[in-house]
C-alpha cells in the first residue's frame, strides 16, 4: 500500500483500477514548403474543421454540464478566430515557407508562454486553453481524428494533464475519477470535474507503473492510495456506499414537483448565507431562496458595504436563480452578530436589544443603501425584500416608506429597478398577535421559529443549561404558527416558515394541515423534505 | 473621438468569458475601439491581446472609440463594461 497526496478538486471517493493515459507526443516537424497558397488554405480548412469540432463539443458540454461551464468552448472558438493568432500563423507560413503544423505549434507555444508568464494564477491557467487549441489544429492538419480516449472499463484516469476538451470527451460512464500532475484547482478541467461530479485530485506525483493497479482516490483527504489494504478498501467502500445512498435520494427527487398526494403544491425554498451557497441551493433543486441572510456582507467587511458591493452579491444570486424567487432579508445585525464598525454598545440583554430593524430604522442611511441595492438587483431577477424582528405595524409602515423613497430616488436618477414583493419575519410573539393587521401591509410572512421559540418560551438560546427545557414542539409555538397562517391568509398574505422547524420532518404534516404555503430550509434538507411532502 | 475610463469591479478582472463577449460586442461596430491600461493597450477585437493585458479588479482601463459609428459604439461598450465588468 502506497499513499500519495494531492490537491482536492472534488470531495468524493473513487475506487477502481488505474488507467494511465500516455499522450502520443505530438512531434511536429519543421518542413520547407513550396506552394505557400496551398499551405495557407490547408490552415484555413483545418481552422474551419477545428471550429466545427469545438461547436460540437460546446453542444455536448452544454447538455452535460450546463451553459455556464460549456462557455469555455465558446471562448476556445473565439481564440481560434483571434486575428493576432491567425495572422501570426499565416505570416510564418508565408515568410518562412514552412508547413502549417509547425507554424501552428510555434504560434501556440508563443501565446501560451505569454499567458504562462503572467503574474495572475487565473491567466496562467489560460495557457492550457491555448495549447488545447493549437494541439487540436495540429491534429486536424496531420489528419488524426482520434482525440477521444477510449476507455474499456470503468477506471480512475491518471494523466500528466487533461485539457478541458479531453475531459468533456471522456465517456463519463467509464470514468470513476481522475488524477493529474498538472493543472490548478482554478483550471476549467477542475471546474468541469466539479460540475460533472467526478472525484478528482491534482498536483499528484504520478507514476506510469500504476497502470492496471487498484487504487482508492480519497477526495475528502486529498490522497491517492495505490494497492490499498483490505481494511482501507473496506472503509472506502463503506464511505462510498453512504455517498451513493445520499445521491440516490437526491436524484430521485430532483426535478420533481413539491406536491402532496392530495395535490397541494408547496413552495420549497432554500436558506442561504452568502453568494456561494446559491450553487448548493441549485444543486439540491431548491425552487427559490426563501431566506437570503444579508449579514455576511456586513460581517465580512471592515466597513459599511457600499451599494455597488451589495448589488453585486444580490444580482449574482438573482441571476444564478434565473427567475426563481430570491427573498433578501434586510440586515439582521446585533445580538450574537456583531461588526465592530457599527460601534454598538455592549448590552445586558442583547437578544432583546438594539438589533435588526431597530437599527435600520434609526440609521436610515445604512438601511437605504441596502434597499437601493436590493431594488436594483430586482432588475436582474425575482427579488423580494423581507424585514426582520418586527413588533409593530409602525415599523412596517416606516420601512415601506423608506423603500418607496429609495424607489423614487432611483427613478429620478434614471436607474432601473424591478418590482419586489415585501414581507416580514414573524419571530416575536407581538408580531404573531398583530399578524392580521400586518398581513394587510405585506405580501408574505416568513416565520422564524428559532427566535419565536426563544421569545415565546423566554429561553435564551445561547445558554446550554436551558437546553433540556427548550422545546421547539411546545404547543404554544405550534398554536402561534397556526394563528399566523390563518391571519396571514385572511389578510391576503402567503405564509412560509424559514426557521429550523421548517426542516423538522415530524412536523411537516402538521404544517401542511395548517395551510403553510412555503418551507425554506438549508440546501441539504431540500430533497429529503420534498420526499416527505410527496408522501403526505 | 469618444472615450471613457472605467474601474473594473469583477473579482476575476477581464477574464476569458467577458473578454470574449467584449470582442463580440466590439466587432459589431466599424469604429476602432482601443483599451488602455497604463502602458499596455489592445484593440477591443483582439481576444488574446486583451486577456494578456491582465486587467484585474480595481484596475482603471481607458477606452477610446473612433469612427463613423462612434456614438452608438460608445454607448454599447460603456454599457457592456457597466453590466459585465
Amino acid at each position: 500500500m502506497e499513499q500519495y497526496s494531492g490537491k482536492v478538486i472534488m470531495r468524493k471517493i473513487a475506487i477502481g483500477k488505474i488507467h494511465f493515459l500516455t499522450k502520443d507526443e505530438q512531434k511536429v516537424r519543421r518542413e520547407k514548403i513550396t506552394d505557400i497558397n496551398a499551405e495557407c488554405s490547408r490552415f484555413e480548412t483545418a481552422k474551419d474543421k477545428a471550429g466545427t469540432q469545438l461547436q460540437a463539443l460546446y453542444e455536448k458540454a452544454k447538455k452535460e454540464v450546463g451553459e455556464a461551464e460549456a462557455a469555455i468552448f465558446e471562448v476556445h472558438m473565439m481564440m481560434l478566430e483571434d486575428d493576432d493568432f491567425c495572422d501570426s500563423i499565416r505570416k510564418m507560413i508565408t515568410n518562412q515557407q514552412i508547413n502549417a503544423e509547425y507554424a501552428v505549434a510555434v504560434t501556440g507555444d508563443n501565446f501560451a508562454r505569454v499567458f504562462g508568464e503572467m503574474d495572475d494564477e487565473y491567466m496562467q491557467a489560460r495557457a492550457a486553453d491555448i495549447k488545447d487549441i493549437s494541439d487540436r489544429l495540429v491534429k486536424v492538419l496531420s489528419g488524426k481524428t482520434n482525440d477521444e480516449h477510449v476507455l474499456q472499463e470503468p477506471v480512475i484516469l491518471v494523466a500528466e494533464d487533461l485539457a478541458p476538451s479531453e475531459t468533456v470527451q471522456l465517456d463519463k460512464s467509464k470514468l470513476l475519477g481522475f488524477v493529474t500532475k498538472q493543472g490548478s484547482s482554478n483550471s476549467h478541467t477542475a471546474i468541469l470535474a466539479r460540475t460533472m461530479n467526478i472525484p478528482a485530485l491534482t498536483e499528484v506525483d504520478i507514476r506510469q507503473e500504476w497502470h492496471g493497479k487498484t487504487a482508492v482516490l480519497d477526495g475528502y483527504h486529498g490522497i491517492l492510495i495505490i494497492d490499498p489494504s483490505e481494511d482501507t478498501l473496506k472503509e472506502a467502500q463503506k464511505k462510498q456506499e453512504e455517498e451513493i445512498q445520499k445521491a440516490k435520494l437526491l436524484e430521485n427527487f430532483k426535478g420533481k414537483e413539491t406536491i402532496t398526494k392530495s395535490g397541494k403544491k408547496i413552495h420549497l425554498y432554500a436558506n442561504i448565507g452568502g453568494v456561494s451557497d446559491a450553487g448548493a441551493a441549485l444543486m439540491n433543486d431548491a425552487e427559490g431562496i426563501g431566506l437570503f441572510r444579508s449579514e455576511f456582507l456586513y460581517l465580512e467587511s471592515n466597513t459599511y458595504p457600499t451599494e455597488e458591493e451589495q448589488l453585486k452579491a444580490y444580482k449574482a444570486v438573482a441571476e444564478v436563480m434565473a427567475g426563481r424567487k430570491v427573498i433578501i432579508r434586510t440586515l439582521d445585525i446585533g445580538a450574537d452578530k456583531q461588526a465592530d464598525y457599527f460601534e454598538l454598545a455592549k448590552e445586558e440583554n442583547p437578544a432583546m436589544g438594539y438589533r435588526a430593524i431597530r437599527i435600520c430604522l434609526d440609521r436610515k442611511d445604512i438601511f437605504k443603501t441596502q434597499l437601493r441595492a436590493a431594488l436594483r438587483a430586482s432588475a436582474f431577477g425575482n427579488i423580494s425584500i423581507m424585514f426582520p424582528m418586527i413588533i409593530s405595524l409602525n415599523e412596517v409602515i416606516e420601512a415601506k416608506k423608506l423603500l418607496a423613497q429609495s424607489k423614487e430616488e432611483l427613478a429620478n436618477q434614471g436607474i432601473t429597478y424591478g418590482e419586489v414583493e415585501i414581507g416580514v419575519m414573524i419571530e416575536t410573539p407581538a408580531a404573531v398577535m398583530i399578524s392580521r393587521e400586518l398581513a394587510e401591509e405585506v405580501d408574505f410572512f416568513s416565520i422564524g421559529t428559532n427566535d419565536l421559540t426563544q421569545y415565546t418560551l423566554a429561553i435564551d438560546r445561547q445558554n446550554p443549561k436551558l437546553d433540556k427545557i427548550y422545546d421547539s414542539h411546545h404547543p404554544s409555538i405550534l398554536r402561534m404558527i397556526e394563528m399566523t397562517v390563518k391571519n396571514g391568509h385572511d389578510g391576503g398574505a402567503w405564509v412560509g416558515i424559514c426557521g429550523e422547524l421548517a426542516a423538522d420532518l415530524s412536523l411537516t404534516e402538521t404544517f401542511l394541515d395548517m395551510g403553510v404555503d412555503e418551507l425554506s430550509v438549508s440546501p441539504a434538507f431540500v430533497l429529503p423534505l420534498r420526499e416527505k411532502i410527496r408522501t403526505i | 473621438m469618444k472615450s471613457f475610463e472605467y474601474m473594473i469591479n469583477d473579482e476575476l478582472g477581464i477574464h476569458a468569458r467577458p473578454a470574449g463577449q467584449l470582442v463580440k460586442e466590439a466587432k459589431k461596430f466599424k469604429s476602432s475601439i482601443v483599451l488602455k491600461k497604463g502602458e499596455k493597450e489592445a484593440a477591443a477585437n483582439l481576444l488574446l491581446k486583451i486577456m494578456s493585458m491582465g486587467v484585474k479588479k480595481g484596475d482603471n482601463v481607458f477606452i477610446t472609440i473612433e469612427g463613423e459609428d462612434e456614438e452608438a459604439a460608445f454607448e454599447a461598450i460603456q454599457n457592456f463594461f457597466e453590466s459585465n465588468l
